[in-house]
Parts: C-alpha cells; structure tokens; sequence
C-alpha cells in the first residue's frame, strides 16, 4: 500500500506543473510546428496539404535573412554592453555600504516593475526629433540627429531593459566571493586593477555567463521594444512574425519564422552553454 | 628601534573605538602574538599593519620607513588570513606562484621556489590540485606558503589554527613555530586561544578592548599577570577574599601563606593562586582543608575542585600514575608562600 503511494506520488505532485506546461507551451508550439508545413493560397487562406515551400522561401530570401542577422547582431550587442555595463555596477554595488546598497539595487530592479511598453514609450519620447536628447543636442549646437527608429534606439532601450539580468547573476556570485581573496591578492602585490582581473573576474564569470545567456535570449526574442522603436522598416525577428500573422495574414509562414528562429536561438545558447560548461567544470566544480 | 614598530596606533568605527593607541616595538625576527578576547581589535591592529584597514591615527614603521600610508601592495608583507583566502580558481601551485608573477620573478626560478615554499610545508605531492580538494590543514598550510613565498619582512597570521580540529590544532602550533624558527621571519600572529600564545610567541601582547594591557614573553605573562583579567585569561587561577596579616591572607581565622607587597595590615586582600601551585596532602596536614567536591581526568593532569573554608579551590596535579584523591575525600591544601600573591580587591577589574 505504502509503496505503491510512493510510486505514484511523486507524479501526482509533478501533473498540475507538468499539464500547465503541456498546455501553455508544448501545444502551441506543436500546433505551430504542424502550422508551418500547410500550404497557404492569398485568396483561400490555409490549406490542408503539407509542403516545405515557407521554409524554402524564408532561407532563400535576403529579406528575411537580414532580419534574422540584424536580430542576432542586436542581441549579441545588447548583450555585451550589458556586460560591459553590469558587471562592474555589480561589483560596485557588492562593495556598498548598507543602506546604499539596498537602494540601489533597488534602482536596478525597480524598473521590472514598469510595463516595457511604458519603459519604450518613454524611451521615443526621450529620442524622438523634439525629445529631450535631441534638444540637449541642439543646445550643444551638435544639430538633430535622428536617433528614433534606428538600430541605436532599439539597442539603447534593451540595453536599459536586460541590465538587471545581468547585474543579478554577477551580483550573486560576487556575493559568494570570500572579500578577503581580493585583499590577499592586493597583499601578494597586485594592483587593484590586476587584482580585479587575475581573482575577482575568473570568480564571477559563471554569474557573466548566464546572465549573458539570459540578456541573448531574451534579446533575440523581444518584441515590444523593437516594435516602438525600430518602427515599420526596422524589423527584428518577434516583429517579422506578427507583421506575417496580423499584417500579411500567412499564418503558416509566420510559424515558420518563428520555428526557424527559435531553432536558432536554442542552436547558439546550447553551443555557448556547452564551451561554458566545459570551461568551468574543472575548476568550479 | 625596533624592526617593526607600532606608535599610537588608533582606529575609530563611528564613535567606538576598536583600537586605541596601541603602541609596540618587534624585533627582526621576533614571533609575537596579539592575545585577547573576540572584538578586542586583534584583526583591526593586524589590517592595519597589513595596509587593510586605514588608522584614524597613529605610525606604522617597518625598518625606519614609515608605512603608516603606503598601499597594501607595496608593504611586501605576508599574510594568512582566518579564511585562508586561497583563490579557488587557481591551483595550489597557481596560488603559491601569484605573488613571484606579481614581482616579475621569471619563469624557472618562480617554479623553484615555488617548489621551495611547498616542500617547507611538505605539500609538494599536492601542487596541481585545487584549494576545493583539499583539507582544512592542508589549505592553512598552502596558506603559509603563498605568504612565505615572496620572502616578506614580516609575517601576518589571523588566528591561522582557528578553523582546524584540536588535535591538527596542537600539531600545527608546533609545525607553524618550527616553519618560521627555520625561515627566521619576523611575525605577529593574532588568536584568541591562550594555549596557543604561550606555546608559540617570544613575546604575548595581551589586548582588551582595544589595548594593550601587558606585554611579556609567555612564562613572565603567566607567572606575572598585570591584571586580574589577564591571570584568569591566561591559564585558571583561584582567587580567595579575606584580610591581609603580616604573612599572608587571613580568612575564615587561618592566615593562608603568600607574597603580598605594599599592603597594610588588617586591609582587605585577594589571594592569587594558580591550580598547579597547590599541592594535595592529608586532612590537617596543609594549610587549608577542605572536602574534594569535583575530579576530572584530563589524560596528563588531573583537575580538582576542593571545597574550603575560604571557598572552591581549584587544585591541577600531575598524573603520576594513581589516583591521588576521590569525590568526597577529606584533604589538605598546601602551597608555598612564594607561590601566592595576595593585591588590594580591584571591583573595576573583577573578572
Ligand atoms: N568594518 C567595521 N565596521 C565597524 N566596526 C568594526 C569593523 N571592523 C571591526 N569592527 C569592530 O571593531 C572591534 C574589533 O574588531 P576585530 O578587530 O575584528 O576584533 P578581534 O579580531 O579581536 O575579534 C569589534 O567591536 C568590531 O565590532
Ligand atoms: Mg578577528
């Protein structure tokens, strides 16, 4: 009796997560998987025969491979200049004296909290032709520049919505990071910059790493930000599919796009995580 | 002048001060400890050496240069810290090495005295493992070999035994001592653990809140304690309350043998013995009888609580290879006046 409770217990646990997950996520995307193999015709809308041709179509067609490029070029630099960014407000941060360090991680976070519509509405309004930036400019005597739907804006504003995940991570290692192993360095004669660099970065690259991961990821697959403010011709992934579904109504090679690209982006973050692992295994354990 | 000198040496958190004007003179070559309880500001005096915690005021000099400013860098000196503070990414041999790479000592004779270093703390079969894989002892000891590595002037240990097990603790006292008796470097080691002061230092400097209350070699410190504090936190020591008489403390109408300087009679007294001066006769034979309430066995002595007249008397003797008393036993105290010390009843200072 008792055993057999055992047996099935552990999966009467796991079904309400395992069935939520089942519907939300593995359903749709089975659906949209078995959606990009139907043939679609302009006038009667999908068709029950299967065919390869949006898939054809899509790796053919330069249109949609520079979007796809332009989609991985911004990721991948959000994602340094995340990095560039957040690893040393982490490390500066972990250094702060209490009540410092709580309000400001708290300025870090806070953010989450705000819609990313709003937060890319605010950006436009900061870039825009009359924004504030552009009139900082022209008191400057620098000119307008058109910043508003250009790669910059887009960057700009990931950069500005991704940095918490990357501060997180690194902020988490740090705080497991013995204090004293950076003061032993600086004892054994090294500067605080060769110190930072030989002791406390090698020590703080896992928490780089996976909130590298994180910032990519997400990046790849943002939709609000470049919608606001690549505008109608600055199009990255997310956008390409809904311009497909709501614009273009081909439902099937919307689901196509959205396949390829999340094949992709799996394709790069395994990869990474791969030669991450491999690196560290050793040394952290 | 001593080789490394430290002249009223203060540091402030706020309003309190966790170290206030310490004042000390090392000799080259010298083995000093920093003895006192937890928060006395042994660690603050000893990163304040190190160029770690920056002194509100006061000098640090080291070989007539003052360092009292100078960046932790640039002082050359070695450290152990409580942690260790190994770096984990690096292996032990990777650890040892960092300070040489930082002095630009080139490749071959890094790795020699690399080497060097690892065999003085015979961990040389263990160089390519990491700090993760290795034991307690064994991180302390890559520890000591990281700081002795660049030949520092002096050697700073942060209660360096306080994280091992007391039988690795005893080995290690004696491993640490022989180290840096064969190197000669000169070094302050902090601990809270008086044991461990008197086996190792030349010399104790004993700490209380921020001071320094007495400053003798091990045997002076023990015998000559400046401070009731310092008598009991250096070894155990009995303390009985009565009237100074000519030759000694009256309690209870006996007068109890001791040394007691400057004392007028009839004034009230404390009489100052350690455990291990007393000695265990007859009933009626010594000085103070009394009724053995307490017996431990503590392998080489034995340790009795006696009850007496003039209150619990603590009595240590040697185990010769008997028992000497039980529980319960009628037995006589006896000691020798010149191994009792009677002084004034000091209220502030009672520990
Ligand atoms: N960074 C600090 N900020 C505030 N108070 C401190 C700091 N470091 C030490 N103290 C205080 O100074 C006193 C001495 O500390 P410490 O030198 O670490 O003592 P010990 O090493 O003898 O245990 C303690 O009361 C401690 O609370
Ligand atoms: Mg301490």
């Amino acid at each position: 009796m008792s055993s057999a409770r055992a047996g099935t217990t552990p999966w009467l646990l796991a079904a309400p997560g395992a069935l939520l997950f089942a519907a939300l996520v593995i359903v749709p995307l089975a659906l949209t998987l078995i959606l990009s193999f139907h043939v679609y015709d302009a006038a009667s809308g999908v068709k029950d025969e299967t065919t390869l041709a949006h898939y054809a179509a899509i790796l053919s067609d330069s249109y949609f491979l520079n979007i796809f490029w332009r989609t991985l070029r911004l990721a991948a630099m959000t994602t340094v200049i995340c990095a560039l960014i957040g690893a040393p407000e982490a490390y500066i941060l972990s250094r702060m004296r209490e009540p410092w360090r709580s309000v400001f991680l708290l300025a870090i976070i806070g953010p989450l909290l705000v819609s990313v519509v709003v937060r890319a509405f605010g950006w436009s309004m900061l870039l825009g032709p009359t924004g504030l930036v552009n009139e900082a400019f022209r008191a400057l005597g620098l000119g307008t520049v058109k910043i508003l739907y250009t790669e910059t804006a887009i960057v700009v504003a990931l950069v500005h919505v991704m940095l918490p995940f990357m501060v997180i991570p690194v902020w988490t290692s740090l705080q497991k990071l013995d204090p004293m192993v950076e003061a032993a360095a600086w004892t054994l004669g090294a500067s605080r910059f060769t110190a930072l660099r030989r002791v406390v970065l090698p020590q703080v690259t896992m928490g780089l790493l996976s909130g590298s991961l994180v910032v990519f990821g997400l990046s790849a697959s943002a939709f609000a930000i470049p919608a606001l403010l690549g505008g109608r011709r600055l199009k990255m992934a997310a956008t390409l599919v809904y311009d497909e579904y709501m614009h273009e109504l081909n439902w099937p090679l919307g689901a196509a796009i959205a396949i390829l690209v999340l094949v992709i982006n799996l394709i790069i973050m395994l990869a990474y995580q791969r030669v991450v692992e491999a690196r560290f295994k050793r040394t952290l354990g | 002048m001593g080789f490394l000198t430290l002249a009223g040496l203060t540091r402030l958190y706020g309003d309190v001060a966790a170290v206030s004007d310490v004042s000390l003179s090392v000799a080259k070559g010298e083995f000093i400890s920093l003895l006192g309880p937890s928060g006395c500001g042994k660690t603050t005096t000893l990163q304040m050496i190190a160029g770690l915690v920056e002194p509100t005021s006061g000098r640090i000099t080291l070989d007539g240069r003052d360092i009292t400013h100078e960046k932790p860098d640039r002082r050359g000196l070695g450290i152990v810290f409580q942690s260790y503070a190994l770096f984990p990414h690096m292996t032990v041999a990777q650890n040892v090495a960092f300070g040489l790479e930082m002095r630009k000592v080139a490749r071959p004779e890094r790795e020699a005295r690399v080497k060097q270093a690892l065999a003085l703390v015979q961990l040389a079969a263990l160089a390519d493992r990491y700090p993760r894989q290795l034991s307690g002892g064994q991180r302390q000891r890559v520890a000591v070999a990281r700081a002795l590595v660049i030949d520092p002037p002096v050697l700073l240990l942060d209660e360096p035994l306080s994280n091992l097990d007391a039988k690795l603790r005893e080995e290690m006292q004696f491993e640490l001592r022989g180290i840096q008796q064969r190197v000669g470097t000169t070094t302050i080691m902090v601990t809270h653990d008086q044991s461990e002061a008197l086996s190792m230092s030349d010399r104790v400097v004993v700490m209380e809140q921020g001071r320094i209350m007495q400053v003798d070699a091990p045997y002076r410190l023990y015998e000559n304690p400046a401070t009731p504090f310092i008598s009991s936190f250096v070894g155990k020591m009995n303390r009985l309350s009565g009237v100074w008489r000519a030759a000694g403390v009256e309690i209870g109408g006996r007068v109890l043998p001791c040394e007691g300087a400057g004392l007028a009679d009839g004034a009230a007294a404390v009489l100052a013995i350690r455990p291990e001066k007393i000695g265990l006769k007859a009933h009626g034979a010594g000085v103070l009888d009394g009724r053995v309430k307490g017996r431990f066995f503590l392998g080489s002595v034995w340790y009795f609580t006696v009850e007496t007249s003039a209150g619990l008397v603590g009595v240590s003797l040697p185990n010769a290879g008997e028992e000497p008393a039980r529980e319960g036993d009628q037995v006589g105290l006896d000691w020798s006046s010149s191994s009792a010390r009677a002084s004034k009843p000091d209220g502030a200072q009672s520990s």
